[in-house]
């Protein structure tokens, strides 16, 4: 198997895109939300995992383009959704401080879908 | 699950990253390839299987910096793509099981420790995987390829007329959309039935994918080696056969979509809601 990447487009031309870099957002797409999980030593929390997630999936995914096709992975995907969540990972903080402190700021992202634009801008400039 | 004072207690200031899992026999050329900070990529072995690791120093990869490195998108970025060419390289050489991101073990051991405790599963993967790929197919909407009603003459004046005109577009515009969901239901049946395992993913944000039209369709689907030359085919076939969506097609990509333990989804999506 290949693994050089090529692109074919309706003309049914089929372009060897080569050495060119891939796209980053397939790239950031498939590595941080595909890719088997293996509990590593060194574990960035859930609460953080979850608000990167959130964020990155706001940038990668359009809301409004989701919901017209019929896609509502938000509300099913245990990584979105804190009712599918098991609670914050114990650790040497206060899980009621953890919980406590993530309820607004993911209420807060929940309020404000257009979050993923703002964060998007940072890479863009 | 363990503690942060457990994971700080490690040895050395080094930890090891995991870019993903394979057989020996896979293994190809793995001398020279470099990993996360340019040093080689190392292999570790255990329950017949091995890991392929980066080295990579606890200031930049610990848990504290990981928290907030993760946060930086322009680290994110070059992270993404070091880890993303070791796994494709590893991919080009035979089947393996691509590690999500920011897996990080203290020490050779503790990642030998989790290969043994998860080799059935691994194993189970890599004999799924072996002599197949990944292939990406995107659909964007194509506007204006399904041919819409002419504006009707009607009663009233310019006001009236300045209405009907506005309902004709909004109504244009939402069968554009129904036009181009439905073909991109129908493209990824049709995918699907060529395909080992499919998935539908989110539809990626314009701003990412930097095309000028939504993203209706954002499919992966493993596909055997042999088979990948009429999936293509069939890729291009679909394309002429629903002009209201342009399909791409990228790959093969190391199996990133199929190593997930999420339950199996059915190769067939949710209808929309009409």
């Amino acid at each position: 198997m290949t693994s050089t990447p090529s692109v074919v487009q309706n003309s049914g031309q089929v372009l060897p895109a080569g050495h060119e870099p891939a796209n980053l957002g397939d790239i950031l797409e498939r590595v941080l939300d595909r890719g088997i999980v293996i509990a590593g030593d060194i574990r960035v929390s859930l609460l953080d995992i979850e608000l990167l997630t959130l964020k990155l999936r706001l940038v990668i995914a359009s809301v409004d383009t989701a919901r017209q096709i019929g896609i509502d992975w938000w509300e099913h995907d245990p990584w979105l959704s804190s009712r599918a969540r098991p609670p914050v990972e114990p650790g040497p903080r206060d899980p009621e401080e953890v919980e406590a402190e993530r309820r607004p700021r993911v209420a807060a992202r929940a309020r404000r879908r257009d979050v993923g634009r703002e964060e998007w801008d940072e890479i863009d400039g | 699950m363990r503690s942060t004072v457990e994971a700080r207690t490690g040895t050395g200031d080094t930890g090891r990253w995991l870019h993903g899992v394979l057989r020996e026999a896979d293994l190809g050329l793995l001398s020279g390839l470099p990993g996360m900070t340019g040093e080689p990529v190392r292999p570790v072995r255990a329950a017949g299987l091995v890991a392929v690791v980066s080295a990579v120093p606890l200031t930049e990869y610990g848990e504290e910096a990981l928290h907030r490195n993760l946060e930086d998108l322009a680290w994110l970025e070059r992270v993404a793509r070091a880890h993303h060419r070791v796994v494709d390289a590893l991919a080009g050489a035979g089947a393996v099981v691509p590690a999500r991101l920011a897996t990080v073990h203290h020490d050779d051991g503790r990642v030998a420790a989790s290969l043994t405790e998860r080799r059935a599963e691994l194993a189970a993967l890599l004999d799924r995987l072996t002599g197949r790929g990944e292939w990406g197919v995107k659909g964007y909407v194509v506007p204006g390829a399904v041919p819409q009603a002419e504006e009707t003459a009607g009663p009233g004046g310019a006001g009236a007329a300045y209405l009907r005109r506005r309902r004709a577009q909004l109504t244009a515009r939402e069968d554009v959309q129904r036009n181009a969901a439905a073909a991109a239901a129908a493209v990824h049946e049709a995918l699907s039935r060529h395909a080992v395992a499919a998935r539908r993913h989110a539809p990626q944000d314009r701003r990412l994918s930097g095309a000028p039209t939504a993203m209706a369709l954002n499919g992966a689907y493993l596909v055997d080696a042999t088979a990948a030359a009429g999936f293509a085919g069939l890729v291009e076939t679909l394309g002429a056969r629903h002009p209201e969506l342009r399909l791409e097609l990228t790959g093969p990509w190391p199996p990133y979509s199929f190593v997930a333990e999420r339950p199996a989804e059915p190769a067939r999506v949710r209808e929309p809601a009409w």
